[in-house]
């Protein structure tokens, strides 16, 4: 369980947001929102502890966590709004660098396996730089089934997504979520995933 | 999957040669992906080389004389050349925030991206050295002991080098001031370097320099990736 | 010893912190004008002149103090910057803000005094020795420092980037000193210390350290009035500063 107690942010020395807390359960996915600039990003990245918050604390099954901590580390996905690709490799080596990264085996046929889920069969071997943005955001998204997390904290996951690609994320997210999971999206619009239950926070 | 599977999915890998031979085997490849950009930095090299004598003249007592110090100042100048490529593609297209997320302890990947990175662009500037220094006169003895010199140098170039890179990410004109930042730490082993050589040449043995430059390697692998791990973080914030 | 450390942590914060710094300015500035005037008249008027360098080894008590301040202000840098990386204090990372231009310039006077001391004791502004080439690598410290500070636009950032940076310098400087102070016996020979200092006669001693206490004061002083300014900088719109202005 995922606890935010009086989390205060700032950009330069504008407060982005202040007194936000939440606490996110097994089973349910929250939706931030917020007009641009509102701080979406800064609190998603602060939950994932890649930055400390201005004020607050946050707290992962009751103990308290700073940024980078590794039990933190241990129990997150976070995918950011760039998708962290690298051009001169193939979407199936990209999604294999990124699985590894994170400390789970990428054997050919579970990567062959998502990437076709995420409708890319044809596109496995082509350099990232050959896809469009929708094609390297599915990339992105695709190690959701590759990696075991009980967090997922995902910013502007829909971004470029066609409706095809907001039906497979409704459909992944569901089923981490009936699966005892959580999850912290950003996102303008939302999304209603199938199954778990949804909390919203909108920042102003 | 119920909860239960969820919470006791077994903990990933954390262990620090995981992180290590992740990182070498990533940047290699994108090395031999992006060759073209490795054979302009050695390119750079031999250019800096060359401008010496012909802003000095070609006397060949003269370049003798000067050819350690230049060789290794070309070398110093060459891999700060080199030094933005170890974190800003990775910080500018978001994998720096994962590779901070990993499991995996930070400084064992950044020392496996300083293993691949000297690898691509120190390696191959010490094979060619001796090419160079032959357009000194330097003799084998020398050339063995500038060899040497560099071997044991350049991966401490590329240790603390990686420490301004990280703590410049971002930032405007960081190539110069990464220079700034970085030189002034280069200058021991600069001067060790080439004081090889001229112990050498000296009549004495350069057994003592040469150890200074290999206590110098291992201290900076120690510390350097700590270091580095700090300012990666830093620079995420 | 409980209420000495209550007292320690409430000037912890910037707000508390600047009042004191203004109350303190004055005596260290009134101290550092008289020590100075005080070694001044020991160093210039009552020394004696040097059998060998005549009058102009003088400067030695502008040079010395200092060389002395730039090592040791790089030195405070150090320990306010582990400080603010271990404890994430506003206040500590200021304090390093506010140090180095004054180390900085003790740099230069120590480079300028040398070089000048240099002139008609051996017939060149720079001969490259030891101590004036390792005191040159520390102006460049204090430079990157500087420049690192300036460049990065969000502050909590560039403090702790530039307390990383002076953290790994500070480990640099004894290995640069040291393989400076090889590389010049290397190409010189025998070792002739190009500044070496006339055989101390005891006023003469008295006169360095009173100039060198004059310019630790003088570095404070400045030092508290400059971080002063930084926590306006930072902090002017808070509601403690605007109550000090409305005050006043």
């Amino acid at each position: 369980m995922l606890v935010a107690e009086d989390l205060a942010a700032q950009r330069g020395n504008a407060l982005l947001f202040e007194g936000v807390q939440f606490s996110l359960r097994p089973g349910a996915a929250m939706f931030v929102s917020g007009p641009n600039g509102s701080g979406k990003t800064t609190l998603l990245r602060t939950a994932a502890g890649l930055t400390r918050a201005l004020r607050g604390r946050l707290f992962w099954d009751g103990s308290a966590v700073d940024p980078f901590a590794s039990i933190l580390r241990a129990v997150t996905l976070f995918i950011g709004h760039p998708t962290a690709l690298k051009d001169e490799l193939t979407a199936e080596e990209n999604l294999a660098s990124l699985v590894s990264l994170h400390g789970a085996p990428a054997e050919a046929e579970s990567l062959a396996a998502a990437l076709t889920e995420w409708s890319l069969a044809r596109q496995r071997r082509l350099p990232a730089r050959a896809l469009s943005q929708g094609q390297r955001r599915r990339v992105a998204l695709a190690r959701l089934r590759l990696l075991t997390r009980p967090l997922w904290i995902l910013d502007e996951p829909l971004t470029a997504l066609d409706a095809a690609g907001v039906a497979a994320l409704r459909g992944v997210v569901g089923e981490h979520l009936a699966g005892g999971g959580m999850a912290l999206i950003a996102t303008h619009q939302e999304f209603a995933p199938v199954g778990g239950t949804s909390q919203s926070l909108r920042l102003q | 999957m119920n909860e239960a599977t969820l919470r006791a999915a077994p903990l990933a890998n954390d262990s620090a040669w995981g992180g290590v031979s992740w990182a070498v085997a990533r940047d290699l490849k994108l090395a031999l992906r992006s060759r073209a950009e490795l054979g302009v930095q050695l390119l750079f090299y031999v250019i800096v080389v060359t401008l010496f004598p012909l802003g000095i003249g070609p006397d060949p007592a003269t370049l003798r004389t000067l050819g350690p110090g230049v060789l290794w100042v070309a070398a110093l100048l060459a891999s700060l050349l080199a030094l933005p490529r170890l974190f800003a593609a990775d910080f500018a297209d978001g994998t720096l925030e994962q590779i901070a997320l990993s499991p995996y302890p930070l400084p064992a990947l950044v020392s496996g991206k300083i293993v691949a990175h000297w690898l691509a662009t120190g390696a191959p500037l010490v094979a060619l050295s001796p090419l160079l220094a032959l357009q000194f006169g330097l003799d084998g003895g020398e050339i063995g002991v500038l060899v040497t010199g560099l071997l044991l140098g350049t991966p401490t170039l590329s240790l603390l080098g990686a420490i301004g890179a990280a703590l410049t990410l971002g930032v405007r004109g960081s190539g110069a001031l990464l220079a700034l930042l970085i030189l002034p730490l280069y200058v021991p082993i600069l001067i060790f370097g080439a004081g090889a050589v001229e112990s050498l040449r000296a009549g004495l043995v350069p057994g003592a320099q040469l150890s200074i430059l290999a206590a110098g390697l291992l201290a900076a692998i120690v510390g350097a990736p700590l270091a580095c791990a700090a300012a990666v973080h830093i620079a995420l914030d | 010893m409980s209420s000495s450390t209550v007292n320690w942590f409430r000037y912890s914060s910037p707000a508390s912190f600047f009042p004191l710094a203004g109350k303190l300015v004055p005596w260290f500035a009134a101290a550092a004008a008289l020590l100075s005037v005080l070694g001044l008249w020991l160093g210039l008027v009552v020394a004696p002149t040097d059998a060998q360098q005549g009058d102009t080894y003088r400067i030695i008590f502008i040079h010395v103090p200092a060389a002395w301040m730039s090592m040791f202000i790089y030195l405070v840098m150090a320990f306010w910057s582990a400080l603010a990386l271990m404890f994430n204090t506003r206040l500590s990372a200021m304090m390093v803000q506010a140090l180095a231009p004054t180390g900085a310039l003790f740099t230069f006077i120590a480079l300028v005094s040398g070089s000048l001391w240099g002139r008609p004791a051996w017939g060149t502004y720079w001969a490259w020795d030891a101590r004036m080439t390792s005191e040159l690598i520390l102006l460049f410290l204090y430079f990157g420092y500087l420049a690192l500070h300036a460049a990065i636009a969000d502050s909590r950032r560039a403090d702790r980037a530039s307390a990383v940076l002076v953290l790994v310098g500070v480990v640099n400087v004894p290995i640069i000193y040291f393989s400076v102070k090889w590389w010049n016996t290397l190409h010189q020979g025998a070792t002739v210390s190009l500044t070496a200092a006339p055989r101390m006669a005891a006023v003469m001693l008295t006169a360095m350290l009173i100039m060198s206490l004059a310019a630790w004061f003088y570095a404070i002083a400045v030092t508290l009035l400059r971080v002063q300014a930084v926590i306006l900088e930072r902090e002017g719109r808070a509601a403690w500063a605007l109550n000090l202005a409305g005050a006043e």
